[in-house]
């Protein structure tokens, strides 16, 4: 492919740049087919920023020509530049930062302009930087990913007594947003399977996605049933659900939708799963907003964030308007809810919304977060993150085409994936010591997974992520924040590991607005990095004087 | 005595939520003169719980229920109690008695004239020079040679609700300053409230002119003016008038107002908006409201928020103290600031500004210091504010609270800059309102001698300085670049946030969160014992061998200046430490010590252990029931398809 042929001009000097916390600097702008570049070789050496095209969501221009004002100044100098106009480009990256850009020359500012706007949205998946991203110290055999569902039903050996690794899946044939193996329950065979897979919206049928060590219970979870106006059933399905709870009295379904979302699903196809025919299944409603609902929601919380009237009832109002924290608050107790299910009642649960893929997989991890210390680590959050997002089918690249400033019109963008970093954050911040990662390896997920360098969250799920390579040809992000350099600057020096659930208050005033990234660019937040960085020289000091 | 019907009632039930109870326990209740006490009848526990009567705001008694009449305590540290007593007759009695013991009509009825603790007649008296307002001022380097003191009100005979020693320009003369008295509320004339040193700027603050519409006062124009000529180089100064313009121009025709600009040669006039002590008083009662919802939809909560007004009210003191500590620090031009009386808005104005321009204000002995200048001896009227005494509630303010808050949000803003954690804010403002200690009481610094407070009473400060290390912020350091010289915080709306510290003690209840501050003081503290430890082994060995042995102190080094680190485009760079983090030789050193580890003894296991014990497992998972709201699956559950509602049935 060839990106040079939108780029008109490669180059342009004497450019203004102002960033958020930076004075203006004068330098270079070059643009590649997948950065934009600007140095400054101001005094004190040369400052850099290189900001990926991809990060990019919106960009706003304005050119003024100024040979029509030249005759208003009368000292001369203005007008001299043969094209005597400018232009300003305004950037709006999807990590919320926004960048202005002084660019001498109307054409030049526009071709720019044009050029940025092609490139930072180009649809084709392979050619996106991370095919191109070459990092010296990274080979392509590293392997892709940190474990296979192989590797962890193997790894699991109580859940082997009652449960099976089935590759019924395996050319993604039963359902194309599952990976090829899935735990099943042994009673249930691979035809059985199928069938319950025709039952269920996208093929996806009920698989565990989490054993509870301590009770033996798990989490499954599934789309939803297609049961549609002619209350449908499937024998198939009611059977492996049955297994899932066999020697129990009954399960719980924690369906995402209000109930009467579901009887209206019925009317499209869908449905839920009635008591009648799954008689030991209690269902439980929670409706939880998704898609464009959910979307929106974070469009009006960045435009209330950057509000500068300075108004505390604006403030106010508009951070309520924005709804954001509730949606915040309702994840959190939904998956307070799973957790209380299988925690504290003894009880499997099944977890399904619409598609399974969206909400479904957000309280499936919080409550492993909650209930399990294995996932509470570093390695075991990326791996968790693994398992229920990329394996599980989320679909990234529709879900994060554009963020909250793009002006694009809205297609099945989603934010879903960033409100589960806010609802970590939140358990992270009432749990400090809890937790082993750190905020920056929130902030840097919330920024890898818009615009990335690597490829682990392009495509929409495994298959896709197969038919393109993906695996063979880009880096892996999960493995390269573990690499012993980098790994300390995202642990979280505080933890201390327990064994206990940690529950979170869902009480309103215990939940804040994610001030690390909905305002990351501002003063403030930058006080708090300071604060975090002297949480951890504090510790390191210490462990030094221990050892001695 | 006479006003207690009844000392002791048994069988009572209390439920107090605000100490993480749940459940009502049973035990006897007593009413002594000085405190309520509750002791629980669990003979394991025998939990006492002891309410000051001067720290009762109200009490209530709703309707009896068939278990008992209900008693409902409301505290001004904004706890409540819900009593139950079995005999409605001892409640009317328990009520009628503390309706009466919590509103004290004299002075010598408080508990910190009455309470003699065990100390001799030296102990006391140093208690009270504890704080000394003179050396703070020779800190701040007045008198000098642009700022004097005046013995004009040594007697308080030109303002009685100033304090004795004052500051005023060198120029003027005492003409001058008992005309501009005459022309000012309350004859609370300029006086210099903070001289910053860096710029010879400084903070003075007086009441209201007695304007009217035309009234003008050559003494008065003169005293400003030596105010600006105190600040060599200087040809300006700010008025500040901290009230609503509006209000403001109302005043005028009462016969007072603010200073014509026509009349006063180079003063800009510049009005904040703080809002006057009876809209913060009914906008505290709603933001406590607030914290008093059990269980509210966010929506609920930010619309409370949003309608008690209260952090717009926050936001404008936080204003006006940025607005002064801007003018002196960045333009090094001189501030007067006003309010009606000069005793509430802008003891707060200035006390602020205080705090943003001087490090000192951030350190625990300096906000006692600064309380004790800018509040106490400048007459702000604690005890008219804080109703110590039963009187007129339309004098009632949490003007003090306030400024504790503003404090409060700048920490949270600059968590590295203040000395004190926020459970010392907590402990001011608990014996602001309590009496329990002399220092607050009164409403100026004469009624304070005329009282004989300091032969009678005992000052608060000392025993808030014993417990200093309960209060110490674990990462305070003076030496990071937030923490020094002038603090420039940001006042966009999204800045601020509801104290839950100070209003929600139902949600403080609940399980004991895990807390960083906590762990750090225990990291921090071991780190110096062990850096004392080490010391005295390099001393040892130096003597046994005869040589000395140097040690080069461990320190990480850290930023200093504001220079932002540079941010390359992409995502943020991992930030690469020339010393990891060794997670398992952490480990080990919390095991037997090491070869190369000398006696390395307990110490080395404490913090962390206690730490671990402390996290009690009962504890942490009691909390979800009301947590997250979904302990009882059964019966709050939403509709749906349970308890037989299935609509495929119906």
């Amino acid at each position: 492919m060839e990106f040079s042929e939108h780029i008109k001009t490669a180059n342009v000097e004497d450019v203004v740049l102002r960033q958020p916390l930076q004075p203006p600097s004068r330098g270079t702008l070059c643009i590649t087919g997948h950065h934009l570049l600007f140095s400054d070789r101001g005094e004190g050496g040369s400052r850099q920023v290189l900001l990926l095209l991809r990060n990019i969501d919106a960009i706003e221009k304005s050119v003024e020509n100024l040979l029509g004002y030249s005759g208003f100044f009368s000292n001369a100098g203005h007008g001299e530049r043969i094209s005597g106009s400018s232009g300003t480009v305004t950037i709006k990256c999807k990590d919320l930062r926004v960048l202005q850009l002084d660019i001498p020359g109307m054409e030049q500012c526009l071709n720019i302009a044009h050029s940025i706007e092609t490139l930072s949205c180009l649809d084709n998946v392979s050619e996106m930087y991370p095919f191109f991203y070459r990092p010296t110290d990274f080979s392509l055999q590293d392997g892709w990913g940190l474990s296979t569902p192989e590797e962890y039903y193997s790894q699991a050996k109580a859940l082997q007594k009652k449960w099976r690794l089935s590759s019924v899946n395996r050319d993604y044939s039963v359902c194309p947003s599952y990976p090829p193996a899935v735990i099943v329950p042994h009673a249930v065979d691979d035809d059985t399977l199928k069938k319950a897979a025709k039952f269920r919206q996208g093929g996806r049928f009920p698989v565990l996605c989490y054993y509870h060590r301590k009770n033996g219970m798990v989490i499954m979870r599934s789309s939803q049933p297609l049961t549609g106006a002619n209350r449908k059933r499937c024998k198939e399905d009611e059977l492996l659900l049955q297994a899932v709870i066999d020697g129990s009295d009954k399960g719980y379904i924690i369906d995402t939708r209000s109930s009467q979302q579901v009887q209206q699903a019925r009317m499209t196809g869908g449905g839920f799963e009635s008591k009648s025919f799954y008689n030991h299944w209690k269902r439980l409603h929670r409706q939880m907003e998704r898609g464009k609902a959910l979307q929106e929601s974070l469009i009006k919380l960045v435009e209330a964030c950057g509000d500068e009237s300075n108004n505390m009832d604006r403030w106010l109002s508009k951070l309520e308007n924005s709804k954001w924290l509730s949606h915040v608050q309702t994840a959190l107790s939904t998956a307070g809810l799973l957790a209380e299910c299988v925690e504290r009642d003894g009880h499997s649960a099944l977890v399904h919304g619409f598609d399974g893929t969206d909400c479904s997989l957000l309280i499936s991890t919080l409550a492993q977060l909650i209930m399990d210390p294995c996932c509470r680590t570093l390695e075991g959050f990326l791996a968790l993150l693994e398992r229920e997002w990329l394996q599980a089918g989320h679909p990234f690249q529709q879900r994060c085409a554009h963020s909250a400033c793009s002006h694009a019109r809205l297609q099945q963008e989603s934010p879903v994936f960033l409100l589960l970093l806010d609802c970590v954050w939140q358990l992270w911040r009432q749990f400090p010591l809890a937790l082993g990662f750190s905020e920056a390896l929130l902030l840097r997920l919330a920024a890898d997974v818009y615009a990335s360098e690597y490829g682990t969250f392009l495509c929409n799920n495994d298959k896709e992520r197969c038919a393109l390579g993906v695996k063979d040809k880009t880096h892996c992000l999960l493995q390269a924040l573990l690499k012993p350099t980098v790994k300390d600057f995202y642990l979280n020096p505080l933890y201390e590991p327990t064994e206990l659930a940690i529950w979170p208050s869902v009480h309103p005033q215990s939940l804040q607005l994610w001030r690390g990234f909905f305002l990351r660019w501002t003063q403030q937040a930058r006080h708090l990095e300071e604060v975090q960085e002297e949480i951890r020289n504090m510790i390191i000091e210490w462990e030094k004087l221990a050892l001695r | 005595m006479e006003h207690i019907r009844t000392p002791k009632v048994e069988n009572v039930r209390l439920l107090d939520r605000s100490s993480g109870q749940r459940k009502a326990s049973v035990g006897t209740l007593y009413l002594s003169a000085t405190h309520t006490i509750f002791v629980e009848n669990n003979p394991e526990t025998r939990k006492e719980t002891w309410v000051l009567h001067s720290m009762v705001s109200g009490v209530e008694r709703p309707p009896a229920t068939p278990s008992g009449s209900q008693l409902i305590l409301r505290c001004k540290d904004f706890r409540v109690l819900h009593i139950l007593v079995p005999q409605e007759r001892d409640c009317v009695d328990v009520h009628t008695s503390l309706v009466r013991l919590s509103r004290p009509e004299k002075y010598g009825e408080l508990y910190c004239l009455s309470f003699n603790p065990n100390v001799n007649k030296e102990e006391r008296e140093e208690s009270w020079s504890f704080i000394d307002l003179s050396a703070d001022y020779k800190r701040m380097g007045v008198p000098n040679n642009l700022w004097v003191t005046t013995a004009g009100n040594s007697e308080y005979r030109i303002c009685d609700t100033y304090p004795s020693e004052l500051f005023v320009p060198k120029s003027a003369t005492p003409t001058v300053i008992v005309g501009s008295s005459k022309f000012r509320s309350r004859g609370r004339f300029p006086v210099l409230s903070y001289f910053h040193q860096d710029t010879l700027a400084a903070v003075c603050r007086c009441s209201q002119p007695l304007s009217g519409f035309s009234g003008r006062c050559q003494e008065d124009e003169v005293m400003l003016q030596t105010v600006m000529k105190s600040n060599p180089g200087s040809d300006f100064i700010y008025v500040v008038d901290t009230r609503p313009k509006l209000n403001a121009m109302a005043n005028r025709a009462a016969g007072k107002g603010y200073e014509n600009e026509d009349h006063y040669t180079n003063i800009k006039l510049q009005f904040i908006g703080i809002e006057n002590i009876h809209v913060m008083r009914s906008s505290q009662q709603k933001i406590v409201d607030v914290g008093d919802m059990r269980s509210p939809s966010m929506t609920d909560f930010l619309w409370g928020l949003e309608n008690s007004g209260w952090l717009k009210h926050i936001k404008a003191i936080l204003d006006a103290g940025v607005f002064i500590a801007r003018a002196v620090a960045d333009e090094g031009v001189s501030v007067v600031v006003h309010c009606s009386d000069g005793w509430d808005r802008t003891a707060q104005a200035c006390s602020v500004a205080s705090i943003l321009l001087d490090p000192f204000y951030r350190t625990i002995k300096g906000l006692m210091v600064l309380i004790e200048r800018d509040w106490v001896s400048f007459g702000h009227k604690f005890s008219h504010r804080y109703a110590h005494l039963d009187g007129d509630p339309k004098e009632v303010s949490p003007v003090i609270d306030q400024f504790l808050e503003c404090v409060w949000q700048l920490s949270e803003q600059f968590p590295c800059a203040f000395e004190f954690n926020e459970r010392f804010l907590i402990a001011v403002h608990a014996h602001v309102y309590s009496c329990q200690y002399g220092t607050f009481l009164g409403n100026s610094q004469k009624e304070r001698r005329d009282m004989r407070l300091r032969e009678r009473s005992h000052s608060a400060w000392p025993q808030l300085w014993r417990d200093r290390a309960e209060f110490a912020n674990p990462l305070y350091k003076a030496e990071l670049s937030q923490s020094q010289g002038v603090l420039r915080p940001n006042t966009s709306p999204y800045c601020f946030k509801m104290w839950k510290g100070l209003y929600n003690h139902v949600e403080k209840s609940a399980p004991p969160r895990q807390s960083p501050a906590d762990f750090l003081s225990a990291v921090r503290e071991e780190s110096q014992q062990l850096e004392e430890e080490l010391t005295n082994h390099q001393e040892k060995i130096a003597a046994l061998t005869g040589k000395p042995i140097t040690w080069e102190k461990i320190t990480v080094p850290r930023r200093r200046s504001n220079q932002q680190r540079q941010r390359p485009g992409g995502p943020d760079p991992p930030t690469t430490y020339t010393e990891p983090i060794k997670r398992a030789v952490r480990a080990a050193s919390r095991g037997p010590a090491g070869p190369n580890a000398p006696s390395q003894d307990s110490a080395l296991l404490s913090p962390l252990a206690l730490q671990l014990q402390s996290l009690d497992p009962e504890e942490l998972s009691a909390c979800s029931d009301l947590e997250s709201g979904v302990a009882d699956l059964s019966s709050r559950s939403s509709s749906g398809g349970d308890d037989g509602k299935d609509p495929d049935l119906e």
